[in-house]
């Protein structure tokens, strides 16, 4: 094991900044001054996460490793490569544009809300960092309990079951992945130290799971590969384990919606990149086309079920399944162009689907209501608010120029070199996607203003530089996504020669 | 370093104080001397016990034959049970008064029960079992009827009572035809014969019998039935003590028993095993889904918990046994810490917990802690705890089924374990009574106390573990 680290890094402060600041902003009294310190401690986190960027190459910064359970073999080992670089930097991206565009939104002990939202953050920091099984098991159940929390007590009507559902789906399936962990760890060999003295018998660390996972015998490799796919298919969610997805989007509070469909369901596909395809590559060319087949049934499923939605919350949440659902049959492609697209995509996503959050934040808080029926022409009284959001979602439908279309053509191109049909019954859900995205923006923005709309006024400064930002984001990744080819390109070099 | 003319610490020290704490009954009137006199008590043997592990000198010699085995493995286990108790002491010890007038008597009853606990951690001949189970049992058939004129009491004592003395019966006999059947003629659990091959029937029968008799007492299935009416029945205090070191104490002794005496036939009676830890898992989970109240809750949660050591005898490898040990304290002071609050609930049905959290936010906090600790959510000891048990149970390379029923179950848990937590942050009360008898600062304090043991320990359970290898095991 190499032991070359300094006192501190990026992981470290990724992780620990958001988790010492949630842990204080509980103890705050005052309203202004919870908001105004997780704004700060977000932003501030924000500050390492470009600073990690700028030092992408830096070993010493970027990797950490302390000794923790050292009997077992387990130790507190982060680190950032090009694909844990742009997870990570979107978590802290987004955190702070959560927090400014929902600045108005008054919560009942705003300091428990803003404690448990950076906490969901370092959670979500850990899973994107661990570069050791254990550590990666932690941090995946410790993203998941605070949002429990968030949106069970702040959260809609039903929030408590829904909730309670997509609890107890996830813990479930985690538990499952802790088993295929246990597995694996049993397999690997002694874990030595500098003098080849051993000091447990076995070992967590990615390395050594990478070692011996790949080796194991193909059915040993089919099972393992069952229990850590059942974890990362719930988390994503892919047909058929989403059920969860849509009940808990639409009762979650508007802030956690956003971290759970922005930040958290990339945790689903992160997993995929980091444990499932370089631990089991036998078993993902045996099972890749049924992985394929089922993220290409939810899209055209979610895609369906989206144009027939009348609640603006739902519909989102279905067309972000649709979506999930392409990302994972790249994935499983194994294409390196496909791959490659789905490290754009995963950011571009989240930078998309949070800017639509926003806007359905904006009309329901001034109307009210999120019924597609019930809405229409928001666009004469909100012009801003409007250009913002057909931006946004014709940048979700992938439009050329915007940040969607360079991943998703990347990620056809790859499901393309895979097979025909597959693309294009696939291809089949963007013409979806357009048809209910139109339908949405015709039926909430344009046509005749009714009573719930005539009184909307235009949404406030703050969240008009939020939904800017996002824009020229939008736009920069849509022209120039040079930069984040650069950040990943060996990532994906190092993924696709554990398959050759 | 040991010479067979030692004898534990705690052993003599426990037995000395129960009869101290008996005295004081009979001289000091003062309610809360008993208390107090208790804790020193405790404080002292730990001390003894932590010093003998340490240093291996003990207070008494007595030439006990070897009937005892020393190691730190087991004293270290005797100092978890002693850090339990004074843990409980220190949360419930005022509520003692509540149950009737004889506080210094319970407080002896519950250090002969130490003494019980102290010899089933230590015993190297089936005799020295027998005498450490019955020590332990019949000081808790007193206190589970303790609450006199409460008739679900004396109810939960009889039936407790009578089920007890027929497991008794049961090990006898099994202790009786294992010895019979025994060509060697000795005592001692590692030398008994237990044949070339094939079994001798008499020796089968024996193990047979043992397992049932400890499987009543640590209460798996389907020897369970016991345990939810006594448990509910009891008065809350000796059930938070029931259910936490007595119950891990059963467990020590059920695996120091068939790893010592049994261990190199293991093969024979592991599906014996398997079905018991499968029955209790299914039962213990399925069956505290449907409760209403929370201490029945605990009462089935417990057999549920009991089904995840259970997979320790099992698996009867290294880490089954450290895991047991670290399971007996993650659940034991989860378990404490919860019962804790519960005696503290006006209402014991879970709409009871309605709005706690508004009420009293550090008991919210504690008591879901330590519902997260018993679900297994990673960050608390009872996450460690579950983690070594699996990892064990994988480790035997067998009953993968098992393993993975044992996951489900989990998962079942976290459904009856969170409803609690949904009633106490995000359910509001409807009446306007507070539902707490008044809490001290003090216990608050405690509370947060245990809360941090059950963190640190879920972050590095190591510390426990080395403990247990402060000597090499012989």
């Amino acid at each position: 094991m190499e032991k070359l680290h300094g006192w501190i890094s990026f992981p470290d402060l990724l992780i620990w900044l958001p988790l010492i600041s949630g842990l204080v902003t509980f103890m705050l009294r005052k309203d202004k001054q919870v908001k105004a310190w997780s704004l700060f401690a977000s932003l501030l986190t924000l500050a390492v996460s470009v600073l990690s960027l700028v030092y992408a190459n830096d070993k010493i910064l970027n990797y950490v490793s302390w000794k923790w359970l050292s009997t077992l073999g387990a130790s507190y080992s982060l680190g950032l490569d090009g694909v844990g670089h742009i997870l990570s930097f979107l978590t802290a991206v987004s955190f702070p544009l959560i927090f400014a565009a929902t600045y108005k939104s008054e919560y009942k002990h705003s300091q428990a809300f803003y404690g448990l939202m950076l906490l969901t953050q370092a959670g979500l920091m850990g899973v994107f960092c661990a570069m050791d099984a254990l550590v990666f098991y932690f941090f995946w159940e410790l993203a998941l309990i605070p949002v429990y929390f968030l949106c069970s007590r702040w959260g809609g009507e039903k929030r408590i079951q829904a909730t309670f559902k997509f609890f107890i789906y996830t813990f479930a399936g985690s538990l499952l992945m802790l088993l295929g962990i246990i597995v694996v760890y049993l397999h690997t060999n002694n874990l030595m130290d500098a003098g080849g003295n051993i000091i447990a018998p076995h070992s967590f660390s990615i390395n050594a799971f990478y070692d011996v996972a790949a080796r194991l015998e193909p059915t040993k490799q089919y099972w393992l590969f069952g229990l850590f796919f059942i974890a990362f298919a719930i988390k994503m969610p892919i047909f058929p384990f989403h059920t969860w997805q849509p009940d808990t989007y639409e009762q979650a509070p508007a802030a956690t919606t956003m971290v759970l469909s922005g930040v958290m369901v990339k945790m689903g596909l992160f997993a995929v990149i980091r444990w499932l395809l370089p631990m089991f590559p036998a078993a993902v060319d045996h099972f890749g086309y049924i992985v394929i087949g089922l993220s290409v049934i939810g899209m055209i499923y979610a895609s369906l079920l989206a144009m027939q939605q009348d609640d603006l919350k739902r519909l989102v949440a279905y067309s972000s399944i649709a979506h999930i659902g392409l990302m994972c049959a790249a994935l499983f492609a194994n294409k390196q162009i496909g791959t490659q697209g789905v490290m754009i995509q995963m950011f571009s996503h989240g930078i998309n689907i949070i800017g639509l959050w926003i806007v359905i934040d904006q009309i329901e808080k001034q109307t009210g209501v999120r019924k597609i029926s019930q809405l229409g022409g928001i666009a004469h009284k909100a012009p801003a608010l409007t250009i913002m959001l057909v931006v946004i979602a014709l940048a979700n439908i992938a439009l050329p120029l915007t940040n969607a279309f360079v991943g998703e053509f990347m990620m056809f191109t790859g499901l393309f070199k895979y097979n025909v049909w597959v693309t294009a019954i696939a291809g089949l859900s963007i013409i979806l996607a357009a048809v209910y995205t139109l339908r949405m923006i015709q039926h909430v923005f344009y046509g005749e203003v009714n009573t719930l709309t005539a009184t909307m006024k235009d949404i406030p400064n703050s969240v008009k530089w939020v939904l800017g930002i996002l824009l020229v984001m939008i736009f920069v990744i849509g022209v120039y996504p040079q930069p984040l080819f650069d950040l990943t390109k060996d990532t994906v070099a190092s993924l696709l020669t554990r398959f050759k | 370093m040991r010479t067979d003319r030692d004898i534990m610490n705690a052993i003599i020290l426990t037995a000395i104080w129960g009869v101290v704490m008996m005295l004081a009954g009979a001289f000091i009137q003062n309610k809360r001397i008993p208390k107090y006199l208790a804790i020193s008590g405790i404080l002292l043997i730990l001390v003894a016990n932590c010093w003998e592990l340490y240093t291996g000198q003990t207070l008494f010699s007595v030439d006990l034959k070897d009937m005892i085995h020393l190691n730190s493995f087991n004293l270290a286990f005797i100092s978890i049970a002693l850090i339990c108790t004074l843990m409980y002491f220190l949360l419930s010890g005022r509520d003692f008064e509540k149950v009737g007038t004889h506080v210094a008597e319970y407080f002896a009853l519950i250090f002969f029960i130490l003494c019980g606990v102290s010899l089933v951690a230590t015993f190297n001949t089936l005799l020295i079992l027998f005498l450490g189970i019955e020590i332990m049992s019949i000081p808790l058939y007193i206190l589970t009827g303790s609450d006199k004129r409460n008739l679900k009491s004396n109810e939960a004592a009889l039936k407790y009572f009578l089920m007890g003395s027929f497991s008794t019966g049961i090990m006898l006999m099994g202790i009786v035809l294992i010895y019979g059947g025994n060509s060697s003629a000795s005592f001692y659990l590692n030398q008994i014969h237990l044949g070339v091959g094939k079994m001798p029937v008499m020796i089968a029968a024996g193990l047979v019998l043992l397992m049932i008799s400890m499987s009543f007492k640590v209460s798996a299935a389907p020897f369970h039935f016991w345990t939810p009416d006594v448990y509910d029945g009891a008065p809350t205090v000796f059930t938070a003590y029931m259910a936490s070191v007595v119950k891990v104490a059963g467990f020590f002794a059920f695996m120091r028993l068939f790893e010592n005496a049994f261990g190199t036939i293991q093969p024979q009676w592991q599906n014996l095993v398997v079905i018991i830890t499968a029955a209790t898992l299914v039962i213990g989970n399925f069956t505290a889904v449907f409760q209403q109240s929370v201490k029945r809750m605990l009462a089935y949660s417990s057999i549920a918990q009991a089904g995840f050591m259970m997979l320790a005898i099992f698996a009867m490898n290294l880490a089954a046994k450290e895991g047991l040990v670290l399971y007996a304290a993650a659940y034991s002071l989860a378990s404490i810490g919860i019962f804790a609050i519960l005696i503290k609930m006006k209402d014991y049905t879970i709409s009871g917990f309605n709005g706690l959290a508004k009420e009293q936010p550090v008991l919210a906090f504690a008591a879901t802690v330590f519902l997260l600790s018993l679900t297994g959510i990673p960050l608390t000891a009872g996450f460690q705890a579950k983690f070594y048990m699996l990892l064990a149970a994988i480790n035997t390379h067998h009953f993968v089924w098992l393993v993975i029923l044992a996951v489900g179950c989990a998962a079942i848990s976290a459904y009856y374990y969170f409803r609690v937590i949904q009633a106490i942050y995000f359910k509001e009360s409807t009446d306007t009574e507070p539902h707490i008898w008044d809490v001290t600062l003090a216990f608050k304090f405690l509370l947060l106390l245990l809360v941090a043991v059950i963190i640190i320990l879920g972050v590095k359970p190591e510390l426990i573990i080395d403990w247990l290898h402060y000597f090499p095991l012989p």
